[in-house]
Parts: structure tokens; sequence; C-alpha cells
């Protein structure tokens, strides 16, 4: 039978990672997502499923840990919150570079520099415009609740593996920190090393056997023709998630002249401002990227001949926004609104941002 | 009657053969470096304890970032100093393995000193090859945290001086402080007979490696006749007159990892 369990999400990332058969978790402290390290120090997998758990010296370490697993072909993560992540980028784009794949986990403050340690989703254009140096891209799951930060562990995992690249939850503070009902999967085995050896063989660095030449994990090319070769490899990589793995969910669509585009814990609250708007006579759906990259710029696009304006919420100063209003293309308004430096924004404040839109309409 | 060279040349008469650890790649390593003396020793060690299939190697940012064109085994190429925090992942997910990182003072000593050392202090079961030359190689001869004192680089043109560069380091004594460690020394590979000693030193951390006992450390002084505009004779004589005084030669720890040990 299903074990269902009152959970904060930073304790069931933990207990997803040793659930969906996780080999390692490299991770350096950091508010508000500690207890992702700390409730894996509690469980203690080592003892049940042999399950690394090490807590390194530096966020940089603990990314260059998890560059280190993922060479060997094992299922390997890390977690922090936005001034850490910034430092991970390095390791970041050098697992893009090296075509490995890994599970970074992302619960965002808010910024810039130390700024706040209470919730925000300012870390958008890093996790998908970037971040570290390079043309690449992260695979990046935005959970909405703390039953999806239990199922997009194993999700995460599965389509790194998928297309060799690091993938990236990127929730925030508020789904991290809070507690809700959550059906936790049930137990998978580790893979055995004949298992990685099928899966991740022409690749893996698990010690070189006689009938194989030498694999070599490295983002290094010296021969810029090689180089560009390789950079149009990824780019075709990135093409195949848009049109394979884009993921999002359509609340009040139907019958909708205006909708809120919204990720994460911000789509949360876009659900109470449907319910006041709609008592208000505005019919208002909502579109929730469920991955933002790939974007979900498609199902955006097919809204628009029914739309009279998109109002983008999130909890920044406007970062995904700019994805909105691309896809749109100038047919219909596109605007933004967002708390923002830690600040949540109340469903009243979103309904008037709407009438404000439907004002300038 | 002399005897002719291809009578000489014979199977029964062969002394030294290279190690097929050893690829036919050609290094792009300067002439006089000392980088292929010690991949040579790391690859004929791989093959006298027969771990080929059971050793990973890592390797650094600087002139032997391309060491894995060079030893025929499976290799993870780090960034810039991180090379022990992949060794360490890679040592706990695969405990018996035989996992070495290959490091420049550049890459060890200054970006990377915070993973060399926690590494060192979790006394993580991995071997370090620590090869010190006193210079940034690849990047066209800066100056290193293990630059000397008075040593003209291209980051130091009028000499380093301490109170504008700071001091020469000597990263290998702080690291046999750590108690993670097991095995510390320094090594030179300027003579067969210095050869030979850092030849048995390579073999001694492998097999610490697969006894599980700590960190296995072993810095090679070395020259970069490039970087130091010397021919490649007379950078020998220079590491001699100047390197081995602050970096002097031998063992500084031998045992196994624990406090008090």
């Amino acid at each position: 039978m299903a074990e269902v369990r009152l959970m904060k999400g930073n304790e069931v990332i933990a207990e997803a990672a040793i659930r969906c058969g996780c080999d390692g978790y490299f991770g350096y402290p950091i508010t508000p997502q500690s207890e992702v390290m700390e409730t894996l120090m509690i469980r203690k997998p080592w003892e049940e499923t042999g399950m690394v758990v090490l807590q390194a010296e530096s966020e940089v370490a603990a990314i260059n840990m998890v560059y280190g697993g993922a060479s060997c072909g094992k299922k390997v993560m890390t977690s922090s919150s936005s001034p850490g992540v910034s430092l991970k980028q390095e390791g970041i784009t050098y697992l893009a570079g090296a075509e490995l794949p890994a599970l970074v986990v992302n619960i965002v403050r808010g910024g810039p520099g130390l700024g706040t340690i209470q919730p925000a989703q300012s870390d958008y254009y890093q996790s998908c415009k970037g971040g570290g140096h390079g043309d690449y891209h992260l695979i990046v799951l935005a959970p909405a609740s703390v039953q999806e930060m239990n199922d997009h562990v194993d999700l995460a995992f599965e389509l790194a593996f998928k297309y060799s690249n690091p993938a990236m939850i990127l929730s925030d503070g508020v789904i991290g920190q809070m507690m809700e009902k959550v059906t936790l999967s049930p137990m998978k085995p580790r893979w055995t090393d004949e298992e990685i050896e099928k899966i991740s063989g022409s690749w893996a660095t698990t010690g070189k056997k006689s009938n194989r030449s030498r694999n070599i994990s490295t983002s290094l090319d010296l021969d810029s023709a090689k180089q560009e070769q390789f950079n149009h490899k990824l780019q075709a990589k990135y093409k195949a998630m848009e049109e394979n793995d884009v993921m999002f969910e359509k609340v009040n669509c139907e019958d909708a002249d205006y909708m809120f585009v919204a990720y994460g814990s911000s789509a949360r609250i876009c659900q109470k401002s449907i319910e006041i708007a709609r008592e208000k006579g505005i019919k208002v759906g909502l579109l929730r990227p469920i991955t933002l990259f790939p974007y979900p710029t498609k199902a955006i696009q097919e809204m628009v001949s029914q739309l009279k304006g998109i109002l983008t919420v999130e909890m920044s100063a406007g970062q995904m926004v700019d994805d909105v209003r691309l896809a749109v293309n100038g047919a219909i308004p596109v605007e933004h609104f967002g708390r923002c430096g830690g600040i949540i924004h109340s469903p009243e404040e979103i309904v008037e941002a709407l009438e404000q839109l439907i004002k300038g309409a | 009657m002399t005897e002719e060279l291809k009578d000489i040349i014979k199977e029964e008469n062969l002394v030294y053969a290279k190690t097929p650890v050893l690829t036919d790649n050609v290094m792009h390593y300067c002439p006089g470096c000392t980088h292929g003396v010690v991949h040579k020793l790391v690859a004929e060690v791989i093959e006298e304890m027969e771990i080929q299939d059971q050793t990973i190697g890592v390797s650094p940012v600087g002139c032997s970032v391309l060491a894995y064109n060079y030893l025929d085994i499976d290799w993870q190429q780090a960034a810039h100093g991180r090379a022990p925090a992949l060794a360490t992942a890679t040592s706990r997910l695969h405990p018996e393995k035989y996992v070495f990182t290959y490091q420049g003072d550049g890459d060890l000593a200054s970006i990377g000193c915070a993973e060399i050392m926690h590494a060192c202090n979790r006394g993580e079961n991995i071997v370090v090859i620590f090869v010190n030359n006193a210079i940034y190689g690849m990047t066209g001869g800066q100056m290193a945290p293990t630059t000397l004192e008075g040593q003209v680089t291209a980051t130091t043109p009028y000499g380093r001086d301490p109170e504008l560069n700071g001091y020469t380091m000597k990263i290998t004594e702080l690291i046999a402080q750590l108690p993670g460690t097991c095995y510390v020394t320094r090594q030179a590979a300027h003579t067969p007979a210095a050869v030979r000693k850092t030849k048995k030193a390579i073999r001694k951390a492998f097999e610490n490696a697969g006894k599980n006992i700590g960190t296995s450390f072993v810095e090679v002084v070395g020259t970069c006749n490039s970087g130091w505009k010397l021919s490649p004779v007379k950078s020998n004589d220079w590491m001699v007159e100047n390197m081995f005084p602050m970096y002097p030669m031998g063992d500084m720890k031998d045992g196994e990892k624990g406090l008090n040990k």
C-alpha cells in the first residue's frame, strides 16, 4: 500500500532520493534547504541502500563531487539555495559540457548577493538561461507542491539519463519549508554494476576493461571545429527536449479571457486569485509550466487567439515574463506582477494587477 | 670480432620496454619537462600492480590537463583545482577502486587549496600525485603559490616580492599535518636515482590505496624549462640549487590516518 505522510518539501527531497535509488548526495548547509542533508544524515541510507551521503567543504566541492560521481555513471545529486547555487555554476557548466546526468536542487531565496533567507523565484534566468558559461541548458523542473517535490526527484534523474544532461529542480523556500500530505514513491533498488555497465558503459569511468578503449569524462576539446560540432550536438539535444518533454498544467483555461502564467508557489497562489477574480466575473485561467526548460512555448501560443491578455506572476522583478512575451510575440498584452526580495504576493494583489491589465488592454 | 647491432637487438637481450599502460600518443610536453617522467612512473606502477582495470585517474587544469591522452586508463578531467572533490566521490562510490589525482602546483596549492586540504583531512582513500615546478606552465609562466622569493615569472617580472606577492607556500608540509593522510613525501625526478626513489614512493602510495589507510600524497619537485626560460640541463641545476633548499626531499609522514598517529 502507498505510504502517505505529512512532510516538509525539503525532507521529501531526501526521502525521494533514497527511494529512487540515488547513489550519492553531496551538499553544503544553507538556509532554507539544510533539511535535505539533515534528513539524509538522520535516515542513514548508507546502511539501507548503500547510498553515499557527504557534507562537502563548500558548494564548489559538492558540485565537483557530483561531477566525479556522475562520471562513474552513478545517480548523484546536490542541493542548495541561491547563493550556493551561484557557487555551483562552474561545476554545472562542466557537467553540461561533459554531458553528465546529475540532479541539482535549488530551494530559491531572495537575492542578489547574500539577499535574504525568505522565498523568491529570482533565479529563473540563472537556471534557464545559462548561469555558467557557454551555450548550454539544464533540464529545469518546477514543483508546485510537496507531492511534486517527491515526484520530480525520480523524474529529474530519468530525464537527466535520457539526455545525458544535468537536471535541476527549481523550487523555492515556500515549497521547501511547507508541510503537505505526500504519497511517497515505492523503494527502487540502486543500479547494480552490471546495470550501470548496460546503461552508461560506453562513457562511465568504472575502470578500463581490456575489451574497450578508455572512457574519458571531459568537457575539453582544443580543436575549435570539433567544439563547434559538439555545440551543434548539444543544441539538437535541447531541441529534442522541446519536442518531447515539455510539461505544463492548465487550470480553468477553457472559457478564459485572461490567463496567469506562473510556476511553483506563485502558481499555487494564482489558484486562489482565480477564485477571487471569477467571483468578480473575470474569466481567468492559469497555465503552469512544470518544465521551465524545455519551456511550454507552444502551449502559450495556442492560447493566444482565445485571450485578451496574460499576466505573468513570479516572485521576482520579472524574469520568466521574457519567455512569455517571446511566445506571444506582441499579439496580446503581457504584463508581469510579482513581489520580490523574499516577499510573497497575496492572491488579492495578483487580482488587482490583473484588473490593471484589463483596464490597459 | 665486433658484435653486429642486429645481433644485439634480440628479445632475450631486452632490459626495458615501454609499459603498455602508456599510450603511443606523442606527448605535448616541452622537452625537459618533468611530467613525462612522472606519467611514465605512474603508468609503470599501474602495470606492475596489475590494476589498469581498477584505476581511475583525475586530471587537473594546467599542463597535465591532457594526461588522459597518455595513460590508458579511465579518466575524469576536473575543473581547475577540483580534482580531489571528483576523486572523493569516485572513491566513495567505488571503494574497491584505485583513484588518483594528478595535479600541478597552481591547481593544487592555489585555486584548489580548499579541495586538497579537505580531501586529505577527511582521509579519502586516494592517491595524490603533485608535480611542483614553482610556476604556471600552461598559461605561460605566471607566479604560483610555490614560486620562490625573487623568482622571475610573467606576473613577477621583477622577482617575487613577499610584500607584494606573499610568501612561498610549502603546501606539502601543511598536508603532512592533516590527520587524514597516511603517507606524505617529497621526491624529484632529475637523476636516475631520484626517478627510482619517486617510483618507489608512487608504488607505496598506490599500495596504501589498496589497504584503505588514508590519503597518500606524493610531491615531485620538477622543472619547467619553458617557464623558467632555461635549458633542460640548466633547469635541473637551477632546481637543485634553488628549489631543493626550500623543498627538501624525503618522507614527512609514513603511517596511517588518525589523530596521534
